[in-house]
């Protein structure tokens, strides 16, 4: 602990804070599976995002003005007489969709490699909880250039909870702070805007603490026996993050730059008007999937519940899998049935942007029907059913052998 | 730090008499701290000002039969339809026990040519088409919601889609033949 180095003013602050050798211990020995693929960059990835959004969010809200009369106008002032106000905004607005399709493959991963079994069960959950107050805190932020779709995609959401018996109408007041999505409503919204990813953060603290008590899994999904099947994550993967740091930046910043609102819809710089309803309201590319399963039942409650269920039922993947074998690369049968569910997702996705007529109400209805068969009953009955292929005897041994991966 | 011994350490006496105190003082934290809560929770919901709302009259005169037209109340659109002798018999005609919320139209209007509805969709909020001519009114000619497809029949009755119950008819009065006060 102590030998962090000969320097003596560096080992004097450790011997009383031992931030360096936490650093050292943390991401600089700190054994890592030397079989990591790329798949295993968007943790990372994901890291520099939340960043690139609170330093953006911060030099927009020094402009900005949660204000019903002003708001609209501030935005449109970032854009056209702030210095680089177009950039920062641009990079806020399409970073905001960057940090979905990155937790999203990361998601994936984790999918594909089991990567939500034990030990890493509540590395799992604390991945979810992130997702679902990024979800909150992209939705929020979308409110606040209060467009036409911030005004109606504010209404929509929020209504959900007048869903609830008895109380929900009491909720959504309160939500409100009135009678309609209004100005105490967007007061509201730009604080908890503000405060919700600062409360990422912490919870990303957690994570990588859960992380770096179990280890990372890896496309073999078996464990690290000895320093034979890792690699310090200095140099080897903070090299391998910055690499992809690269790549994905010129993806983002393609966007910025190019095709700024291709991901947005143009009905946001409209302003919001409370008496007229667009024709076609969406949500963000992002929450698709789950407003195509909240279209597909009929019911109001039942289709809030589902919604909702399709989220909070992810977290018990540890026990929905009932297989012994964690990577999808030694489970010949359920390996089809998780990219059928991701295709399903994408199909749900496809779904929740079209109209609320034939046919997509009925194939929104078969996707969601999949969505939980795929979790509720495939997934325990292949665990059960399927013979795995043979695993490696160790992950230093499947790489020297250059066994198929 | 840890050299201290617990006496009491031990004694079941004291100790079930720690565990009361204990459970007692936690169980008044606990309540404290709800209490402490209450008034940022509650300075959420609308304050005295949004309260204090005024009503809204409206001149039916210019709306000619079969017209209608769109108020503004508490923030919200209030649909004013001037229905005419077919709709408002296509709304009399239904058999209300086969409704999702079954009402009579007699019981939604104070009379029968002018229904006055608030104009959000029961579903998540939406407003609905149906007030302009060149709308689409859905397949029971009153309104069609298009976030998710609710529509509502001459009465403003919910008939088909998500949404759970008929549009909303606020308090009004006619204060004479062609004005109606909302709210
Ligand atoms: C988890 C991180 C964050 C996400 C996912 C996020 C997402 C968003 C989204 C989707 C918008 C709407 C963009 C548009 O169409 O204009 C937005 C706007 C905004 N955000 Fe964030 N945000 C995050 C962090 C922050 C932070 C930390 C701040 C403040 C320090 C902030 C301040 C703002 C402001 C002032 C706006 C309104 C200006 C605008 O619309 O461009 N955001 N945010
Ligand atoms: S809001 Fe009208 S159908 Fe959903």
């Amino acid at each position: 602990m102590s030998s962090v180095s000969n320097n003596k003013i560096i080992k004097w602050v450790d011997d009383r804070l031992p931030i360096i050798s936490m650093m050292q211990h943390s991401a600089v020995e700190y054994p890592t599976p030397k079989n990591l693929s790329y798949w295993w960059n968007f943790g990372s990835l994901a890291g520099l995002v939340l960043v690139i959004m609170i330093l953006s969010g911060l030099f927009l809200a020094m402009n900005y003005a949660a204000n019903t009369g002003l708001a609209f106008l501030s935005v449109e002032r970032i854009m056209r007489d702030v210095n680089y106000g177009w950039l920062i905004r641009y990079i806020h607005a399409n970073g905001a969709s960057m940090f979905f399709i990155v937790v999203y493959l990361h998601i994936v991963r984790g999918f594909y490699y089991g990567s939500y079994k034990p030990p890493r069960e509540i590395l799992w959950w604390l991945g979810l909880i992130i997702m679902l107050v990024m979800m909150g805190t992209a939705f929020m932020g979308y409110v606040l250039p209060w467009g036409q779709m911030s005004f109606w995609g504010a209404t929509v959401i929020t209504n959900l909870f007048s869903a609830i018996p008895l109380v929900g109408e009491h909720i959504v007041t309160w939500l409100w702070g009135g009678f309609s999505v209004d100005n105490p409503t967007l007061n509201r919204f730009f604080a908890l805007h503000f405060l919700l990813p600062f409360v990422l953060v912490g919870i990303v603290v957690l994570h990588v603490w859960a992380l770096h008590t179990v280890k990372s899994n890896n496309p073999l999904g078996i464990d690290m026996k000895g320093p034979q099947d890792s690699l310090p994550f200095h140099p080897y993967y903070t090299v391998k993050d910055l690499f992809g740091v690269g790549v994905f930046m010129m993806f983002f910043m393609a966007f910025v730059f190019w095709a700024p609102n291709f991901l947005g819809h143009p009905d946001n710089y409209i302003p919001a008007n409370p008496m007229v309803t667009p024709a076609h309201i969406v949500p963000e590319w992002y929450f698709l999937p789950f407003y195509a399963i909240l279209r597909a039942v009929p019911d109001k409650l039942g289709g809030v519940l589902l919604m909702f269920g399709a989220i909070v039922i992810l977290a018990a993947m540890p026990w929905l899998d009932t297989s012994k074998v964690r990577s999808c690369t030694f489970r010949p049968i359920y390996k089809w049935f998780v990219m059928l569910f991701i295709a399903d997702c994408v199909l749900l996705g496809y779904i929740g942007g079209k109209p609320a007529e034939e046919p997509y109400i009925l194939i929104g209805q078969f996707a969601t029907a999949w969505y939980f068969i795929h979790l509720l009953i495939v997934t325990p009955l292949v665990g059960w059913l399927e013979k795995p292929r043979p695993l490696p005897e160790s992950i230093s041994a499947a790489v020297t052998k250059k066994e198929a991966v | 730090m840890a050299d201290t011994a617990n006496p009491a350490h031990g004694a079941t006496d004291g100790e079930t008499r720690r565990d009361f105190l204990l459970y007692a003082s936690s169980a008044v934290g606990v309540v404290g701290a709800g209490l402490a809560l209450w008034p940022f929770i509650h300075s959420m919901n609308p304050a005295a000002d949004t309260l204090a709302l005024a009503s809204t009259e409206v001149d039916l005169s210019p709306v000619a039969e079969g017209q209608a037209i769109t108020v503004m109340w508490r923030g919200k659109p209030v649909f004013v339809r001037h229905r005419t002798a077919d709709e408002i018999s296509a709304a009399r005609a239904v058999d209300v026990a086969g409704l999702r919320d079954p009402q009579k139209d007699e019981d939604r209007v104070k009379k029968p040519e002018w229904l006055v509805t608030v104009g959000v969709c029961t579903h998540l909020g939406c407003i609905p088409l149906g007030q302009k001519a060149a709308d689409p009114r859905g397949d029971f000619g009153g309104w069609f919601c298009p976030c998710h497809g609710s529509h509502y029949d001459t009465s403003g009755r919910i008939r088909k889609g998500p949404a759970p119950l008929n549009l909303h008819v606020p308090e009004y009065a006619f204060l004479n033949d062609k004005t109606v006060k909302i709210g």
